[in-house]
Parts: structure tokens; C-alpha cells; sequence
């Protein structure tokens, strides 16, 4: 718990993030920078798990265990991501969002 | 002394999002995100979460920042500035993001969150100790699937990344490079 500073307070911050990286999700063409919204979403909704468990339930943990488990999920997302679209990269020479149609060659 | 290191960086992260998703420059968004990352992490440092910190720290700053900047690197030049956002996309989503944002908070300030006054530190042992309990309420059996997971991305990602073979000229393969090589085969 930070000194001076209400739940209403980070919950705003991390609400803020999550919509910035809304935001982003819908306005980027590159596929790059869509992934990079994602981890915005992710890491807001991590920070929530973590603050909303040392407020309202600073005896138990599992806010941060959750956490954790975001953070690994997150890691593992992002590598196939990248995986794929570097393969799209080789496919099409392109990795703009209206380039790609098709699924599957 | 808390609240002001909170506002700084409450500020930071804010205006490091906000500048990732909009600047045109794709690296600088890379490397504003990570300016947002380690945000976070101060974040976790501040309410004592330090096991968090470290973790947000070493797979986010150390791992994901570096390969979405193999990433970009393989695929743009550095100086490769993105397309513009039409106007009227960037309108409807900040509006819609807006909108939710409006919603979300009026959510949370009219909901009563019962916060408790005691105050316990976090300690590293004990999040171990719950990864790997059996008894009800541990979390083993999350734990494994994890690095099942894991395990089944890194064979993924290998396979998937490796991809097919360029077309015999060894230029990038297109429509009809691909019907090529399957005749080929």
C-alpha cells in the first residue's frame, strides 16, 4: 500500500493505460505496434491484479500469483506473435494489417 | 514523499504511453514502451512488491523490448516512418476509448471498495511456497501448464519462424514464388 495514495487513485492510472492501449489497438495499421498495444492492455490489467491485492487483501497473495502468471502468459504471446508475423514478413514482404487477407497459403 | 514519486511516475507512464501509440517513428515506440515498462516496475518497487518488480523488469525490459526490437529491425529500416492514421479512424477510437474510459472510471468511483488499514509485506518465500502447494488454494497445477506452455511455444515459435524456403532466386516469395516451389517439391 502506498502512503497517501486511495485505490481510486492507481485504479484512474491503470484504467488510463488500459484505454491508451485501446486507443492504439484501433488506430495502428502495423502489425508491430498492434502487438505493442496489447502489452499495454496486459500490463494495465497486471497492475490491477497486483493493487486491487494490496488494498482490499493484503493477507492473502494470489493478486501477485496471477500476475505472474500475466507476465509469463504475455512473454509466451509475444514470441509466437513475432514468430508469425516475421514468417508473414518472408510470405508477403509486408506487415501491415490490410495486406493480410489470407490465412493460409 | 510517496505520493510525490507516485505522481511522477503515474505521469511518466501516461505520457510514454501515449507517445508510443501515436509517434509515426517505429523504434521510438518501441523504446517508449519500454520507458512505460519500467514505470510499472517502479510501480511494484513503490507498494513493495519487489519479486514483481524484478520480474516486470527482467521479462518485459530485458526480454519482450528486445525482440519486438529484432523484430523491427529484421523487418523495417530503422528510419521507416509509419503510415498516417486517416483523421477520422483516429476520431471514432480516441471517442470510443473515451467513452470507455468515462464509463470505467464513473465504475469505480461510485463503487465502495472495502480497503482494509493492515498492512503486510510481501515476502519472496511465500509466493513460492503457494506456486507449489498441493493443498487447496496453491496453484501446481498453473504452474505446470505453464511451462508446458512454454515449452510448446518455444517449439512453435522455432517451427513457425523457420517458415518455408525462398524461391530459388532467394528473393522474398510471393504469390507466384509459392506456386513455384510447390511444383517444385
Amino acid at each position: 500500500m502506498i502512503a497517501g495514495i486511495s485505490i481510486y487513485e492507481i485504479l484512474t492510472l491503470s484504467s488510463i493505460l488500459f484505454f491508451i492501449g485501446i486507443y492504439g489497438f484501433f488506430t495502428r495499421e502495423n502489425l508491430i505496434t498492434v502487438l505493442m498495444s496489447v502489452e499495454l492492455i496486459l500490463n494495465a490489467s497486471a497492475v490491477n491484479f497486483v493493487l486491487i491485492n494490496t488494498y482490499l487483501y493484503p493477507d492473502l497473495i494470489q493478486g501477485a500469483v496471477f500476475s505472474i502468471f500475466i507476465v509469463a502468459l504475455a512473454a509466451a504471446e509475444t514470441a509466437l506473435a513475432i514468430a508469425i508475423i516475421i514468417n508473414l514478413y518472408k510470405l508477403i514482404s509486408s506487415v501491415e494489417v490490410k495486406d493480410t487477407e489470407t490465412m493460409k497459403y | 514523499m510517496e505520493t510525490i514519486i507516485f505522481y511522477i511516475l503515474a505521469a511518466v507512464i501516461i505520457l510514454f504511453a501515449v507517445a508510443s501509440v501515436t509517434t509515426r517513428k517505429i523504434l521510438r515506440a518501441v523504446i517508449y514502451l519500454l520507458f512505460v515498462l519500467i514505470g510499472i516496475a517502479g510501480l511494484y518497487f513503490l507498494i513493495d512488491y519487489n519479486f514483481l518488480a524484478a520480474v516486470q523488469l527482467t521479462v518485459y525490459g530485458g526480454g519482450i523490448i528486445v525482440l519486438f526490437i529484432f523484430a523491427v529491425l529484421l523487418i523495417h529500416h530503422v528510419e521507416l516512418e509509419l503510415e498516417k492514421t486517416a483523421l477520422k479512424k483516429k476520431l471514432i477510437a480516441g471517442a470510443l476509448s473515451a467513452a470507455g474510459l468515462a464509463v470505467t472510471l464513473w465504475t469505480i468511483s461510485t463503487y465502495p471498495f472495502p480497503v482494509t488499514d493492515t498492512y503486510t509485506s510481501l515476502e519472496v518465500a511465500d509466493i513460492g511456497r503457494i506456486l507449489l502447494s498441493y493443498e487447496e488454494g496453491g496453484f501446481i497445477l498453473p504452474f505446470e501448464v505453464i511451462s508446458v506452455l512454454l515449452v510448446a511455444v518455444m517449439i512453435g515459435a522455432i517451427v513457425v519462424a523457420k517458415g518455408k524456403r525462398l524461391s530459388e532466386d532467394g528473393s522474398p516469395k510471393t504469390e507466384d514464388g509459392s506456386k513455384k516451389l510447390t511444383e517444385n517439391n
